[in-house]
């Protein structure tokens, strides 16, 4: 290969070099089939950055106080040097907006071209989750929707009433995620359009199934059980809902009797919000390991061709290593397993087996040994999420690089069992339980709504599922707290093991209620 | 498809909103930073930004989590010399297990308190707590008086002492040249003449011609020569005009009884007027110095920080502070030069006799040459004898002698507001 002229050298950029360099990147990505959304890549200052950074990565977000603390969070961190900027940040949208801080070195600004716009970029295009759960194209219009609307209800209803209803909805977000189903992508001004008729739909509905409660004049003016005003047979009998519901605040905002219609359109917001970070909470691992064997791929690649010189390569090894690393658990920077190393290991091992598989790799990989590298990568990055990703990836040979091993912590146990290290023995067990790890529905406690008691006290019953005995924190009093104040009536949750209840937890507390009554 | 765009002129501070929010969600806490801060600092120190904690609890915001307990398995990286089936003691504290350990101390530590910077503005706001400062203009409280020369050009008299050299030879030479010229001339043509003249065939000259023209140039020279190098008609002078100038230096004394019957809480009652005093002045002036004088029964210049917070007891002469603050300008702050602003803080006792003494004191010697006397009283309790004869002086000084009654803190402000509304608005 000829090697070229680099195209600019030292750490001064300027909008015609990035322009060059995008040029190339893209040249090259093109060469390995990498899909991407067009780009959008903006040049943004410090202080902008942090802003970004304080609303979760949403360009455009409604207004609330724990952004604002998030906000000064980043901002003292920042100011007293124990942070640097991430460098970058990356929006799953349709064109894919990429932020370069104006601080950075050409060398970093590359490199998260390189890491961002295409493979971040490319993951968003890619994977399952993705494609299934969040619309790229829209989102956008939908956060400025949303803006809107929670603008306007401040506006009517004031900003204190706002706030908390946002305050309860962002308790139960990781709760507003409907894992099987997937809804069909509409337009900003389509949303704001069906939004007023799901207002009233929605209530007519609610007054539907709360029609027995005594007192409520709407409830009278539909007048008593003929079959055809309850054709979902909700009032015959049985629990309602018939199965347990995962979807809380999906619950909430289709049952919670004495909502305004804004109050659920708000309950919406957050949900739809939270649905669509749902993809990016489950595939950290994929999506940055992803990102960072692409830019380290294209990075050698233009160094290859002399499109960079020396220098800047050494600055990006440099860089690059940093992002890598990963403490062992024993040294003080550990704070968990860093999933730009675990991914990029995964990723390169799984190119490496590709290319150069050993008995060993065609033992454990019998399908991926000795593919198209290109090919394999692909499929992995389109069909998995963290979860299955480890379960079906993660090969012996970086279980040895990295020294993994598996500890159990029972607190019945005195001691603390080792039991799994980087041996034969050891492989698919740490496989298994790192797999775990990172499912979802493990990291998080599983609560569903178990009832509704419609014909009773209206009080809500909801069930955590312990997982190998672990209970609840402490936090869940304030979060009870906060569905009870959108179900408006008792709210319970028992701690289930098998079948048994082991724990119960209620708001309002049990003094407060007889105080009350 | 790509495209670059430069967000960099776009509107910063996009979270302004939000932080604001934050900030009013917990005033509380913010305003007891506040106020620690406003008692540990110095009066001059009031504008810059603080930082302030918050106890990380209380700004959770609570999710569904696993507590600690029951049977977990983790995974980490880094194995040295582990093998299958060792048995590890826990490591200490709390429930997190070996290689949980690190994310444990992650959130233990730091994470306690939720600490940030207020911004300078944001920490007048609560040191203020609400009550909008108003936008003070820039005026000053009293007439202007005082005058200060300055220069207004030249002129063509004054003294000796202020002639402008350079304009003055200036004048001179332009003056010589308009003089010269005309002779210069004339000279120039009588040697022409001359030269003709002479240059003629000897038959042909005119004798009579030559002497009178010899006699011409001698007188013409004469005349050049005569012309002065400088005259009075040169002279400039550099002008002086008088202007009415503000005096940009201000003196405010602070004036306190430390008696036994003043508690802590009532000092820091008055140490926010103080403050708010000096805020305005520090806009109203370039200098502002303070001076502190604390009294009982005898007065005392001090430092700010012994002023605020050392404890006296024993009885009340206020006439000693007004001796004391005379004696102080008469020595350092002649009134010529200085806007002098007095502040008496007290609870209202005093010793009876004195009280008299203090009114004679104020409207004799100090009333005279102070811009603006204020006088907060302390106290939810009837006025005493120090409050009557003070009304005797206000009547005399109307426009320049305020007095309040201060119950608490929240007083403050609209105490301050009406002291000075009126001559604001005069």
């Amino acid at each position: 290969m000829t090697r070229r002229k680099p195209i600019a050298t030292g750490s001064d950029w300027n909008f015609e070099t990035l322009a060059e360099f995008e040029r190339e990147i893209a040249r090259l990505a093109d060469e390995y089939r990498l899909d991407t959304y067009p780009n959008q890549i903006e040049v943004i200052t410090t202080e902008q950055m942090m802003d970004a950074y304080a609303s979760v990565g949403m360009p455009v977000g409604y207004h609330h106080w724990s952004f604002g603390k998030q906000f000064l969070a980043v901002e003292q961190a920042y100011r007293r040097g124990q942070m640097g900027l991430a460098y970058e940040l990356v929006i799953n949208s349709d064109p894919c907006i990429a932020y370069l801080m104006e601080e950075n070195s050409l060398m970093m600004q590359v490199l998260v071209m390189a890491h961002a716009c295409y493979g971040h970029n490319s993951f968003f295009k890619g994977n399952y989750l993705f494609r299934a759960w969040t619309d790229a194209g829209s989102i956008v219009d939908y956060l400025v929707f949303a803006r809107k609307y929670i603008a306007q209800c401040e506006e009517r209803h004031g900003v204190r009433a706002v706030e908390q209803l946002l305050d309860a909805c962002h308790a139960l977000q990781n709760y507003g995620v409907d894992r099987y189903k997937r809804p069909s992508p509409i337009s900003a001004e389509e949303e704001a359009r069906r939004q007023k008729e799901r207002e009233e739909y929605l209530q007519a509905q609610v007054n539907t199934l709360w029609r027995t409660i005594p007192g409520r004049p709407s409830a009278e003016a539909l007048g008593d059980g003929h079959d055809e005003e309850d054709p979902l047979g909700l009032h015959g009998g049985g629990r309602y809902p018939a199965e347990p519901q995962e979807n809380l605040l999906y619950f909430i905002e289709k049952n919670a009797p004495l909502l305004a219609p804004w109050q659920r359109e708000v309950v919406r917001i957050v949900r739809k919000l939270a649905q669509y970070f749902y993809p990016q909470r489950q595939t950290q691992v994929m999506n940055e390991g992803w990102a960072t064997f692409w830019h380290y791929t294209l990075m050698n690649r233009l160094y290859e061709e002399g499109l960079v010189d020396e220098g800047l390569m050494l600055e990006f090894l440099q860089s690059h290593t940093a992002v890598v690393n990963q403490p062992d658990f024993d040294s003080p920077w550990f704070s968990g397993i860093n999933p730009y190393a675990l991914g990029f290991a995964i990723f390169s091992d799984l190119k490496r087996l590709c290319e150069a598989p050993t008995e060993e790799d065609h033992r454990w990989f019998p399908d991926s040994a000795g593919s198209d590298w290109r090919e394999t990568l692909e499929f992995a990055m389109k069909n998995f999420k963290d979860e299955s990703f480890i379960q079906q990836f993660l090969s012996p040979k970086v279980i040895r690089d990295l020294k993994l091993f598996m500890v159990v912590d029972d607190d019945q146990e005195e001691m603390l069992e080792v039991k799994a290290i980087h041996d034969e023995r050891g492989y698919r067990r740490i496989r298994e339980a790192l797999a775990t790890q990172y499912a979802l529905s493990v990291r998080e406690p599983n609560i569903q709504i178990y009832s509704a008691d419609i014909r009773g006290d209206r009080s809500l019953t909801l069930r955590h599922v312990q997982d190998s005995r672990r209970p609840l924190a402490r936090s869940v009093y304030p979060v009870i707290r906060h569905l009870h104040q959108l179900w408006g009536f008792p709210v319970h949750l028992e701690s289930m093991e098998g079948d048994e209840v082991v724990r119960r937890y209620q708001w309002p507390l049990p003094e407060e209620a007889a105080a009350q009554a | 498809m790509t495209y670059f765009i430069d967000r960099r002129p776009n509107a910063r501070h996009k979270s302004a909103v939000n932080r604001q929010r934050f900030l009013d969600r917990y005033r509380t806490h913010i305003k007891r930073s506040v106020e620690e801060a406003v008692n540990r600092r110095s009066i001059t120190d009031m504008e810059r930004g603080e930082k302030v904690s918050i106890p990380a609890r209380d700004i959770s915001e609570p999710v569904f989590q696993h507590g600690t307990g029951g049977r977990r398995t983790i995974v980490a990286p880094g194995n040295k010399e582990f093998v299958e089936g060792d048995r590890l003691r826990r490591p200490g504290g709390g429930g997190g297990g070996g290689a949980g350990e690190g994310s444990a101390s992650n959130q233990g530590e730091g994470m306690d308190e939720f600490a940030f910077t207020l911004s300078r503005e944001e920490f007048l706001d609560f040191v203020f707590d609400g009550l909008e400062l108003p936008h003070l203009e820039r005026k000053s409280l009293v007439d202007l008086d005082e005058v200060r020369p300055v220069r207004a050009g030249v002129s063509r008299d004054g003294v000796p002492a202020r002639i402008n050299i350079v304009r003055s030879m200036r004048e001179a030479q332009a003056r010589r040249i308009a003089m010269r010229a005309p002779i210069r001339r004339a000279l120039r043509e009588a040697r022409e003449a001359l030269e003709v003249e002479e240059s003629k065939d000897p038959v042909l000259r005119n004798p009579a011609r030559i002497a009178e023209l010899r006699v011409e140039i001698e007188r013409l020279e004469k005349r050049l020569e005569a012309v002065p190098f400088i005259d009075t008609f040169d002279l400039r002078y550099n002008h002086l005009v008088n202007q009415p100038m503000p005096s940009s230096k201000a003196v405010m004394f602070c004036i306190m009884d430390v008696s036994g019957s003043m508690t802590q809480a009532h000092k820091d009652i008055a140490k926010r007027f103080f403050l708010l005093l000096y805020l305005f002045l520090e806009r109203s002036y370039e200098k502002v110095e303070l001076v502190f004088v604390r009294h009982h029964t005898a007065a005392k210049e001090v430092d700010e920080e012994e002023f605020f917070y050392s404890r006296e007891t024993g009885g009340t002469i206020v006439s000693s502070a007004l001796t004391l603050v005379d004696e102080i300008i008469d020595d350092r702050y002649p009134p010529g030069q200085w806007n002098l602003y007095v502040a008496q803080a007290s609870d209202g006792d005093n010793w009876d006799d004195d009280s008299v003494t203090c009114r004679d004191l104020l409207i004799k010697k100090l009333m005279p040459r102070l811009q603006y006397y204020t006088y907060v009283e302390i106290t939810p309790h009837a006025h005493q004898a120090l409050w009557e004869e003070y009304e005797s002086v206000a009547a005399e000084f109307p426009a320049r002698f305020a007095m309040r009654q201060i119950v608490e803190a929240g007083d403050i402000y609209p105490v301050f507001r009406e002291l000075f509304k009126r001559r604001v608005a005069g």
